[in-house]
């Protein structure tokens, strides 16, 4: 009912009318910068250093395995369906919950655990943010409920910064209901402005880096 | 200047505790902007405020065009658009919903949007339990207070205030140290995500060619209150919606640097309609709500239209000298400081709050941090304009026509005018070469007296200018 009424006012103080063409719509240059590997993953993980969080570059998927293995020792662990993360060995490892479809199992789960394991989509350099698209293989509870949160990226992920993320995927919505751009550990400084990490997200992230 | 206004004002002012909170914390969030927007760490800066704008601009001119793009595609993806005039259809559509799918328990992440119907109260008042879930949100609704500022919320409580609040409402062990506090809120809130059926969140963008939400967030609750519960309920004013998806890449780079100082804030989602076949996990059901609440009002205006183009970055509340002295309760609606000096008495008409135009000393320095380039201080004189023009209207002012009438003819005579210097000569205090600080009981009424009880006046000289020209 307000729906008319709303399009209307807003076509009438316009001067508009209805499905009237707009011109195009202004230019947003979008600049991808050329830069080696090596130099983006050291920014990358120089910058989540930067955020507290921890970043560790691994040469091959079995020292992978090996590292997260040594993290999770005698915790309990959430890993997402990434096929990524079963060619690791990653889902294997003792400890680790994987293979959860259903959505009361998995937050049931993710609750209790104490880390929770996922790959990432893309990565980006400039700002150290792991970008993570919903589908069968990730879901959004993995990287959000249990307070620790760690990451396997292949290095070939990881992109130089938002400008390269939207070349290479200028319509996300196709694609996935959800694209979460994670930046470091959840925090708030909503207390006096004193920064107090892992509010109501992981207070810790860990991206190991593959390659 | 309504009574109250002045009163909250003058409190402020008295409270010196308060005026070191407001000033340490604006200062800290100012100066981490600067850092991040200095030219020689982020050289695009100035390019990125104009296309920010530019894109604004288009949308906002376009904006039935990009509402109906963003309605199409928001269905298209399974999703519902409801547009709502103001609160009452706000809170009908959450508690019709809510009655209809026998929910009982909403948690809420940060959004002005919802401030500004007081959704909260009033879902409550029907018998539902609405909980904020951002910690400085939380704080105040135990407070049962507004934000004090767009970003910061709860910038004026201390560690102790918290304290006190969280041992009344939640029967906890008293702790005063800030991470103690915020894993007591942690553990209320998880409860609450875990059970809540409905998560209702604000936006920060509307994308039209995605039929996406965008939330900007450093806490993780926003993520929680559309991941968790089986319905997101995103509430945005109709202005918040932009073109494209890679629009992003500038606007996101603005919003987390104006508001913080981070590069990006710490979770960006973008959320595009319920879960979908195969993935794990999502709300079943996803609405956006458009909300006019007076926005359409401000439309017709070419000028002050761009009044819309507002990101609530806050900014420009940290760099207002006169924010950071009267801080954000002064203001009598959610919005605070120079933007809320331009949007509240546009929102709610100019007879509303006529006072808000003239709390700024017209510095221009809200304009120059704007990252979307709104020249808030020309908005600031225009709306001053139409509030005299109403006052004349409405046959007030009468005496102070008079006087700039008086005035405009005294400066355009030359004679006149050094008669009248003269004759002003002659009546002021000589001070004695020293500024004056009051005049002599019978000069000091009215007007007068008000202007001089914060000012004085400099020592009048023996000579006039123009009479030290004549002499040279």
């Amino acid at each position: 009912m307000s729906r008319d009424n709303i399009l209307h006012k807003v076509r009438t103080a316009l001067g508009r009318s209805a499905a009237q063409a707009v011109a195009d719509v202004p230019p947003v240059r979008l600049r991808v910068p050329e830069a080696a590997m090596e130099d983006r993953i050291a920014l990358m993980m120089a910058r989540v250093e930067a955020l507290a969080g921890k970043a560790v570059r691994v040469p091959t998927m079995e020292a992978a395995r090996e590292f997260v293995a040594g993290i999770i020792a005698g915790k309990t662990a959430v890993a997402s369906n990434a096929p990524y993360l079963e060619e690791c060995g990653v889902t294997g490892l003792p400890g680790v919950r994987s293979g959860i479809r259903e959505v009361g199992e998995l937050t049931e789960v993710c609750a209790k655990v104490d880390i929770g394991i996922t790959s990432a989509d893309y990565a980006l350099s400039d700002t150290g943010t792991l970008v993570m698209l919903a589908s069968p293989a990730e879901s959004r509870l993995v990287s959000l409920l249990p307070p620790a949160h760690l990451a396997v990226v292949p290095v070939e992920r990881i992109l130089t910064g938002l400008d390269e993320l939207f070349t290479i995927l200028p319509n996300p919505a196709a694609q996935t209901s959800s694209m979460v751009l994670i930046t470091g550990p959840s925090r708030t400084a909503d207390i006096e402005q004193i920064l107090v990490r892992g509010v109501h997200g992981p207070g810790q992230v860990t991206v190991v880096i593959v390659g | 200047m309504s009574v109250e206004f002045d009163q909250k004002i003058h409190d402020t002012l008295a409270n010196a505790s308060l005026q070191l909170a407001i000033y340490t914390a604006t200062g800290r969030l100012k100066e981490k902007r600067i850092e991040v927007t200095a030219e020689n760490v982020l050289p695009d800066y100035q390019e990125l405020r104009t296309q920010a704008n530019a894109l604004k601009k288009h949308t906002i001119d376009n904006l039935d065009h990009y509402l109906e793009e963003f309605e199409r595609n928001v269905e298209a993806y399974g999703g519902k658009v409801v547009y709502c005039k103001d609160a009452t259809e706000v809170s009908d559509f959450v508690l019709d919903l809510a009655k209809r799918r026998g929910s009982k328990l909403i948690v809420k992440s940060k959004s002005m949007t919802t401030e500004e119907v007081d959704l909260n109260e009033r879902l409550e008042h029907h018998g539902l339990e609405s909980v904020e879930t951002d910690l400085g949100e939380y704080i105040l609704q135990l407070a049962h207070e507004k934000p004090y500022h767009i970003v910061a919320p709860a910038l004026h409580k201390t560690r102790y205030d918290v304290a006190d609040l969280f041992t009344k409402a939640l029967h906890v062990a008293r702790e005063t140290v800030p991470e103690k506090l915020t894993l007591i809120a942690r553990g209320v809130l998880r409860e609450k995500f875990l059970k809540a059926d409905i998560g209702i969140s604000g936006a920060n963008f509307l994308i039209a060619d995605s039929g996406a939400v965008v939330l900007v967030e450093n806490e993780g609750n926003a993520r929680l209150t559309t991941s968790a519960p089986k319905i997101h309920v995103a509430v945005a004013g109709i202005e918040k919606v932009i073109p494209r998806a890679r629009d992003l890449a500038v606007f996101l780079k603005l919003l987390a640097r104006s508001a913080t100082g981070q590069l990006l804030s710490v979770y960006t989602s973008f959320l595009a309609g319920p879960r979908r076949v195969g993935e794990v996990d999502g709300p079943e059901e996803f609405y956006v709500v458009l909300l006019d609440n007076g926005r359409t009002r401000l439309l017709p205006d070419r000028s002050k239209r761009e009044s819309l183009y507002c990101i609530r970055c806050g900014a420009c509340l940290n760099t207002c000298p006169v924010y950071r002295k009267i801080g954000g309760h002064s203001f009598p609606w959610v919005y605070s400081g120079p933007i809320g000096a331009i949007i509240t008495p546009q929102f709610m008409g100019i007879s509303h709050e006529p006072a808000l135009p003239f709390a700024s000393s017209l510095c221009g320095a809200c304009g120059e941090v704007c990252p979307v380039k709104i020249d808030i201080p020309k908005v600031l004189l225009e709306l001053r304009g139409d509030v005299k023009k109403m006052e004349a209207r409405e046959g007030q002012n009468r005496m102070e026509k008079l006087a700039f009438r008086v005035f405009a003819w005294v400066m355009t005579h030359p004679r006149i005018y050094e008669m009248a210097g003269r004759l002003a000569a002659s009546v002021a205090p000589a001070g004695d070469g020293k500024w004056i600080g009051s005049l002599p009981a019978p000069m000091s009424v009215g007007p007068m007296k008000a202007w001089l009880s914060e000012r004085d006046l400099p020592p009048s000289p023996s000579k006039s200018f123009r009479e030290m020209w004549r002499n040279r």
